[in-house]
């Protein structure tokens, strides 16, 4: 029962009425009861779901299916530009000829983004509508309150209500089925946060920082030693490095030198000029065979199979494959240097015949692909295609001269080239 | 309505609806019942002894994912030919399990079925520690996990973004979108519980710790309200999800071109497989947990009973599944399919197909019989046969497939090293280790809806 109670001075200010309820059903006629007599602001309490009670406090239904469903759209626009824009725009990837941005591919991951971001709306928004968490609220003051989330029923009629009196308010409650009701205020004493505890938080936050400026510290710092190496990958393995140390050997060096009276394989086979380019260790002037234009045509032939992708069939650096890598803009492409300036131009032919060999920079040795014989004849026609870049008039035959004087003086200015 | 016996609820009459709960149960009494067992000084000593020995499994399990990132992959048996084994098909078994929790939670609520309030908390847990188990297998034997980040699409200086047309990032998509939803959709639905426990508690920290996950709910109409579209909707979601999230398990394998994998059949049968392996592992958990915490009453024999039903149900369309595979690889006349199939039953792993046989189309049948259908200690060996049966069927799927391919020249045994045992073995350990402190500390079964379910003469004036 409620007590008549006068509000002193001291006394905090009520918050409202909390009655209770035997059930669901008297629960629902009184807060129909309520609403009719014109009472707007009061709330009502129960175990489980009562279905209908909402109606017919006159509350208006929730927003909550409406910003599902914006979420499951962002969700699925979203994954859509998402695939699109890294798979077909930044990233473009060629798999098989398929089209870079087709639908059917592109379905599951749109689906489940969809349902992602549908989900995270759901409980998103329900926390917002439901305003939680809020960890404290008048209405856990009532020690019977408890009871609410056991078996009990309540109405709460808030004292802010244009018709709350606390004395009718709890009159009219009785007369709609309440068993019994009390008044609820504001907590007397506000019970605060010792101030331990912020500064705790705050000292622990501040120490929390020390890691990652420690480690952003060991990252631009310059040291002398080693870097820290957590992750070790594949970056150490056991095997041996060129000028390491080995304790396997007397002489502690890894690398091993030739075997007192070993005999070299080119040695034996005798074709160092041929076979490494060279001449007494310096890389050859000379070829190691006679040149001959079946040697001049063939290397022509080789070289327009294995060179021109890169170099260009006219050895600039303008190959297909240079060509494309400069118009996606790979960051690692680097140009291969054009055969008609130095320092290539220069070169010595058993060093252009070890570059074919060995590979130089990025690229990669043909050893494995082009036979001995025809690396040579492409050094041969590598040989002519900078002649005939920088060749003066001196250079041309007879007959092919007097042919070139006659296009010069000619107006059409068009080389009219015969082979 | 003619009034049934409180305690008996097995009626199949099909005029009267059977009890949902049994005994003479209100709101009161169910709040007891289910916050009873946390807070309880104690657990049974049997929970310690569980405990004990799944806290040790879990121990193995994380020293060998330990051993394996500071190794390398090679301690695991995985190898050419067959590189996808254990690890994978753990990982599948795994996901699978979780697959009844949702079914339970979410497609029984779309249909209304409404005896689901009795099993679908429990259910929902073992799918989010289910998820849990399935997600580190896939993590740890990528090799360098470390780096495992570059499966998520972020802006980062080599320039490179995940190919999203591959079934690999589909399943890392869809498993952490599941995972996601079903721990939303789990704790959502504990909000309401969390906060009896928050009223009932009595010392100083469970009123704590459970008013801090409780959010501050008050069961208002409003939250009501709000909370039933929620769960409404989030069933709704969490149900295609389902469906689609074996589905593109499936797709790792139907996508790529291995005979015996590449089959437009995988989706729906692997769903199927999957709602089988999870209904099973919920009769195997429900028993005892019902009998070991008291719970008889709110899930009933009739749960289980009904659990069996479609144990029963999944098991005829695995069959089903099994045959049309067989048939397929005559009837499509390709080669490399028939021989495919032809290596799964009769090849060196033809004890794996025919033990999955046995454990996944023999044995349920028994649920043909009501008697094993209510006798707990028969139904609960029939699921843990079925639990057998369903990762022997991914076993056989990825290794049978793998080891013989289409060069005989590469052809492969798999062999599983220690580090796969422990792994698989502390991966049950972990599972049981969740699910116990789960038991221990949280609402075991969802005490709001199952009130909102109770007798309407029983309940407190309420009607249904």
């Amino acid at each position: 029962m409620l007590q008549p109670e006068h509000h002193h001075d001291d006394s905090p200010p009520v918050v409202g009425i909390l009655a209770e309820f035997d059930g669901p059903v008297t629960l629902k006629a009184a807060a129909t009861g309520l609403r009719q007599v014109g009472y707007a602001k009061f709330e009502a309490y129960s175990p489980y779901p009562v279905h209908g009670l909402y109606e017919v406090m006159g509350r208006k239904r929730t927003t909550l299916p409406r910003l599902v469903l914006a979420g499951g759209i962002t969700g699925c626009l979203v994954a859509l530009l998402l695939q699109w824009w890294t798979n077909a725009i930044d990233y473009p990837y060629w798999i098989s000829g398929k089209p870079l941005f087709s639908l059917p591919a592109n379905i599951p991951i749109t689906f489940e983004l969809l349902i992602l971001l549908g989900a995270l709306a759901a409980f998103g928004g329900v926390m917002v509508f439901c305003n939680l968490p809020q960890l404290y609220h008048p209405i856990f003051g009532c020690v019977k309150f408890r009871q609410s989330s056991t078996d009990t029923f309540f109405l709460a009629v808030d004292a802010d209500d244009p018709r709350f009196d606390e004395t009718a308010t709890a009159d009219l409650l009785r007369s709609l089925g309440a068993e019994s009701s009390e008044l609820y205020r504001q907590p007397r004493t506000v019970k605060r946060i010792p101030g331990m505890i912020p500064a705790t938080a705050a000292l622990v936050a501040a120490l929390a920082l020390l890691p990652p400026l420690w480690i952003a510290q060991v990252r631009y710092a310059r040291k002398t030693s080693p870097r820290i190496h957590p992750i070790l990958d594949m970056d150490f393995q056991p095997k041996y490095l060129p000028q390491q140390y080995s304790p396997l050997f007397k002489d502690t060096r890894d690398m091993r030198p030739r075997v007192a009276g070993a005999v070299s394989v080119d040695a034996i086979i005798g074709h160092v000029h041929l076979l490494r380019g060279e001449v007494d260790s310096p890389p050859a002037d000379t070829f190691p065979m006679p040149v001959t234009s079946e040697m001049m045509l063939r290397g022509r032939r080789r070289y327009d199979i294995f060179c021109t992708t890169c170099h260009g069939l006219a050895g600039d650096g303008d190959g297909i494959t240079s060509q494309l890598a400069f118009e996606r803009e790979e960051p690692k492409w680097v140009k291969p240097l054009s055969l008609h300036d130095q320092p290539v131009l220069g070169q010595p032919v058993g060093q252009l015949y070890q570059t074919i060999t060995h590979g130089i920079r990025t690229m990669p040795s043909y050893r494995s692909q082009i036979p001995v014989e025809d690396r040579w004849a492409i050094v041969l026609y590598v040989r002519a295609l900078q002649r005939s870049r920088n060749a003066t008039m001196d250079d041309v035959p007879g007959e092919l001269k007097k042919h070139l004087k006659s296009i010069e003086q000619s107006d059409a200015g068009i080389p009219n080239a015969k082979p | 309505m003619s009034i049934l016996p409180l305690d008996d609820n097995m009626t199949q009459e099909p005029t009267r609806r059977a009890r949902l709960v049994v005994g003479p149960a209100d709101a009161a009494s169910i709040t007891e019942t289910v916050c009873a067992i946390t807070e309880r000084p104690r657990p049974p000593a049997a929970w310690y002894a569980a405990f004990a020995m799944s806290a040790a499994a879990t121990g193995m399990l994380f020293a060998a994912i330990g051993y394996l990132i500071a190794t390398g992959v090679g301690v695991l048996g995985n190898n050419s030919p067959v590189f996808w084994a254990w690890p994978i098909v753990n990982f599948v078994f795994w996901i699978g399990i979780g697959h009844a929790g949702t079914l339970i939670s979410a497609i029984l609520f779309l249909f209304r079925q409404r005896w689901r309030t009795g099993i679908n908390r429990f259910a929902e847990a073992m799918t989010v520690f289910a998820v849990a188990c399935a997600g580190i297998f896939p993590a740890v034997h990528v090799g360098r996990v470390w780096v495992v980040y570059w499966l998520a699409p972020y802006p980062n200086q080599m320039g490179v973004w995940p190919n999203f047309r591959s079934p690999l990032l589909w399943d890392v998509v869809a498993i952490s979108t599941y995972g996601t939803v079903s721990v939303l959709f789990w704790y959502l639905g504990m909000i309401p519980d969390l906060a009896t426990l928050r009223d009932r508690a009595i010392s100083w920290w469970r009123r704590i710790v459970y008013g801090l996950f409780a959010l501050g709910w008050r069961g208002s109409a409003a939250q009501w309200h709000r909370f039933e579209w929620a769960y409404l909707l989030l069933a709704a979601l969490a149900t295609p999800l389902v469906l689609s999230v074996h589905s593109v398990v499936s797709f790792d394998f139907a996508v790529s071109q291995l005979p015996g994998w590449h089959s437009t059949i995988f989706p729906p049968y692997f769903v199927a497989g999957a709602i089988f392996s999870g209904c099973a592992m919920v009769v195997t958990l429900a028993v005892p947990a019902r009998s070991l915490f008291g719970l008889k009453s709110l899930i009933t024999m009739r749960h289980l009973d009904n659990m069996n039903r479609l144990i029963l149900g999944t098991s005829l369309l695995v069959a089903y599944a099994y045959l049309i595979e067989l048939f397929m690889a005559w009837y499509g006349g390709n080669q490399y399919e028939a021989f495919a199939q032809l290596n799964r039953a009769l090849g060196p792993y033809a004890w794996a197909y025919w033990l999955m046989v046995a454990c996944n189309v023999l044995a349920p049948q028994l649920f043909w019989f009501p008697k094993c259908r209510t006798t707990p200690w028969l139904m609960w060996v029939i699921a843990v046969l079925v639990n057998v049966g369903m990762w022997l069927e991914r076993f056989v799927i990825i290794v049978a497939s793998l080891g013989r391919d289409f060069l005989p020249s590469s052809w492969g045994m798999f062999r599983p090293t220690a580090v796969d045992v422990m792994m698989l073995a502390g991966s049950f350990g972990l599972f049981c280790t969740l699910f116990l402190l789960f038991c221990r500390y949280l609402p075991m079964v969802a005490m709001a809806e199952v009130k909102g379910v109770v007798p309407p003469h029983l309940g407190s004036n309420g009607v249904q």
